[in-house]
């Protein structure tokens, strides 16, 4: 394999690993401080308690994203020279302004959130906990912003085939930043929340008849069933937004060779890029059309439209863009259908009382959000392919000329180091969830409320 | 923009300054957390936890200085970037994956299972011993000119392992003044040891540096300018001084002075990488290109440093607050 191959490869990993933890910190933070403030209002313990229990997991996933992260902003330089050296004058101060702006922020509030509860005041810790989940998110706000604008590029001029920044109100607000940033916020929910409620069943399952438990089982169920329906008409506005911008996109998430009305929605088929046609088709008719062009006969782009007349391609590989969209929309469909039942079991049996079948379903879906959002992901990178900043610079031309070994090399081993990663941390949490299933008190400490005397917060028996 | 004169000139040599200001800040603060990390292995269990303590609340964002370094050479000089990053490709990578396993293991090892503690305490220090390592490694080659010849490398693993000697010694600066008792008087056996990495380093940097090119060599031992520099090497030494008579009263009673050496080590840091700032000043990627040359465009430039003027003080401000609010002696880390 060549250089350009292996470095796609390696940053693919590297930030499918990244994206992973981000992706339950941006919203795990908002879950917690929520957890905090219901804390403060109603003095109830298990508030506390589920704090206490899911801030180490935040704390856990936090420190993968930082170190994943580190890889990220090395790798620019490292395989991807021409980066920077092409578009840097544009994506340089979108990444500078993500570094003062957030990681400083979530960085150092990080530590008083963690460990400063006993040194601070409440409303501190308090401000300290807002401040993290702000920072995660300002922090998704201009990587968004930077990718946005990797994908849909305007505001700028080309002097000698380097970018100029001509009007950074257009390179920030992009076409399709607003879509993306709102899609990647509510994943990061959806991953969230049924993260809470997966290992909540599963504590339940175990036996926990913990308070703190059967209220996150109930907070991760609503929040997910919530949701769900916002991600789905999200997902839909950005679909359309592509369609806009990136029609080669559309065409493989559809599977659609030919431009023309009526196209069916393909539910299955396996796509041939050498016979440029989809075998085994099993398909809805006019449904793609319905979809992007809201009319029957709605006409959808097809594939053969991007090809040069040399025969090479101007489209993604079909077949990854083609699964992953799919992927991602079946794992969308499951979690409404089993969010929703769950919300109907919740006013049937309440949380404690939930059969055992929906709580294996939802232990089961614990890490569905991961499933999602990777997939969704590499529908829309992939799918951005051969470019790397649509119509500006190929990925090609971007690589750096490191030899394909070394890349290789190197290669290998982060992917070691992931594998072994994501093992541990999966059964990190699980023996968090266990730990605490037995009984093991999560804190010793009388908690106190905003504003009040320490010793008055609780009352005997909780 | 004319009022500031040429933009094209002091843009780059601002960024350049805030790019080594950064490095600095991270060589300093990450070298501590580094350098903790690297006596893992010579404190018993129980101290390892006093030891990790002492740093829980500040590595995440002392590490965040790595970041905002790398990311000012990324956005200021983005030809220099690639340049030195390609250039040195593997030890960047291992002092990632040292990061990776440093930064993970500060969390697994106080929630794994109990088994599994020795390993994660192996691997936070394995973590430590690559990235100071490499980093060391990397500050060779830098000097070296980031070409890759016998020599050059053999220079560069002795930066690496002087360097990495370095940061224990700052790391156990930075334990006499957070911890108390026997692990204090420990702390103090660990600097006299580690002291030696931080004078045989900057010896050897000064002493090779001048030699790699007759520009640099000029710019030190030509009157008058010889005189002027003169005070830094001097200063440097009677540092040196300083800390070994420190070091050897020290512990003292009622803990008088246990912040002398950690100060005094932070000021010897910043000597050597003025003198070093002064020495490659203008280049970037050492005699090839300057930082004139490598720059991005100043419009661009200009819109980063506006964030940054206004942000630079808070970031400032809420780091030292932070470490106001984590004071004296290091306590066990507790989330409640």
């Amino acid at each position: 394999m060549d250089t350009l191959l292996l470095s796609r490869i390696q940053f693919g990993a590297n930030i499918s690993f990244h994206i992973l933890f981000p992706t339950i910190t941006i919203a795990l933070g908002w879950m917690l401080l929520f957890f905090k403030l219901r804390f403060s209002v109603t003095g109830e313990r298990k508030w506390m308690d589920a704090y206490m229990f899911w801030v180490k997991i935040f704390a856990l996933s936090f420190a993968m994203g930082v170190v994943s992260g580190i890889t990220m902003s090395f790798q620019f330089g490292t395989n991807w020279p021409g980066f920077m050296e092409t578009v840097g004058n544009v994506a340089g101060p979108l990444l500078a302004y993500e570094v003062i702006t957030a990681f400083f922020l979530e960085a150092v509030f990080l530590g008083i959130m963690l460990f400063g509860a006993s040194r601070v005041k409440p409303w501190v810790h308090t401000l300290a906990t807002f401040l993290v989940a702000f920072g995660t998110t300002m922090s998704a706000f201009w990587i968004i912003v930077l990718n946005s604008w990797m994908h849909t590029p305007q505001g700028y001029e080309l002097r000698d085939g380097v970018v100029f920044a001509t009007d950074w109100w257009a390179i920030v607000f992009n076409p399709s930043m607003p879509y993306r940033l709102i899609h990647m916020l509510l994943a990061s929910g959806l991953t969230v929340a049924f993260l809470i409620a997966g290992i909540s069943a599963l504590r339940l399952l175990w036996g926990d008849r913990a308070e703190s438990v059967k209220t996150t089982l109930r907070v991760g169920i609503i929040a997910a069933a919530g949701l769900i329906p916002l991600q789905i008409l999200a997902g839909d506005f950005h679909g359309l937004n592509t369609l806009e911008h990136q029609p080669a996109k559309v065409a493989a998430m559809e599977g659609n060779w030919e431009t023309g009305p009526n196209i069916p929605l393909v539910l299955f088929a396996l796509p041939d890029e050498e016979a440029r046609e989809n075998r085994f088709e099993i398909g809805i008719p006019n449904g793609a059309s319905l979809i992007l062009k809201h009319k029957a006969d709605g006409v959808v782009p097809g594939l053969n439209d991007f090809v040069a007349e040399d025969g090479t391609p101007l489209h993604p590989r079909v077949a990854p863009v083609f699964f992953s969209f799919r992927i991602m929309v079946a794992t969308g469909m499951a979690m409404l259908a089993l969010s929703w039942a769950g919300l109907y079991l919740l006013r049937r049996y309440g949380a404690g009382a939930m059969p055992d079948v929906p709580l294996y379903a939802f232990a089961a879906m614990s890490f569905s959000g991961w499933i999602a959002t990777l997939a969704g992901w590499y529908t829309t990178e992939i799918g951005r392919q051969p470019w790397l900043v649509q119509g500006v610079l190929s990925t090609k031309d971007a690589v750096s000329d490191v030899p394909s070994g070394m890349v290789l090399s190197t290669l290998i081993g982060y992917l070691v180091i992931y594998a072994v990663l994501i093992v541990a941390y999966i059964g990190v949490i699980t023996y968090l969830a266990r730990k605490a299933s037995r009984g093991e008190s999560l804190s010793s400490r009388v908690y106190p409320r905003s504003g009040e005397a320490e010793v008055a917060a609780l009352h005997a028996g909780e | 923009m004319t009022y500031f004169g040429d933009s094209a000139i002091w843009l780059p040599w601002t960024f350049a300054a805030l790019m080594g200001l950064s490095i600095l800040i991270y060589v300093i603060l990450d070298g501590f957390d580094l350098g903790v990390g690297l006596l893992m292995p010579l404190a018993d269990e129980q101290e390892k936890d006093r030891l990790v303590a002492s740093i829980g609340p500040f590595w995440d964002a002392n590490e965040t200085w790595l970041v905002l370094a790398i990311g000012l050479l990324l956005v200021a000089f983005p030809p220099a970037h690639g340049i030195i990053l390609t250039s040195l490709y593997l030890p960047v990578f291992i002092m990632l994956v040292g990061l990776i396993l440093r930064g993970v293991s500060f969390e697994f090892r106080a929630k794994a299972p109990l088994s599994q503690k020795k390993r994660w305490n192996a691997a936070f220090f394995i973590g430590s011993l690559m990235a100071s390592m490499s980093q060391g490694f990397m500050l060779g080659m830098y000097v070296m000119g980031l070409t890759w010849t016998l020599s050059h490398v053999a220079f560069a693993l002795l930066t690496a392992v002087f360097l990495t000697v370095g940061y224990s010694f700052i790391g156990a600066a930075w334990l006499i003044a957070k911890t108390e008792g026997a692990l204090q008087t420990r702390a103090v056996g660990w600097a006299k040891g580690g002291i030696w990495g931080l004078i045989l380093g900057i010896g050897a940097i000064s002493v090779a540096t001048p030699f790699v090119s007759p520009r640099i060599f000029d710019k030190w031992f030509s009157l008058p300018e010889f005189l002027y520099l003169s005070p830094m090497p001097i200063l440097s030494g009677a540092l040196v001084l300083y800390l070994f008579w420190r070091i050897h009263k020290l512990p003292q009673v009622g803990d008088k002075t246990a912040w002398s050496p950690f100060a005094a080590a932070m000021a010897l840091f910043a000597l050597a990488f003025a003198g070093m700032a002064y020495s490659f000043y203008p280049y970037v990627v050492p005699e090839q290109i300057t930082i004139y040359d490598a720059a991005a465009a100043p419009e661009s430039l200009f819109i980063i440093l506006i964030g940054t003027l206004f942000v630079l003080p808070a970031i400032l401000g809420y780091t030292a607050l932070s470490y106001y609010i984590f004071r004296g002696k290091a306590t066990e880390l507790r989330y409640d």
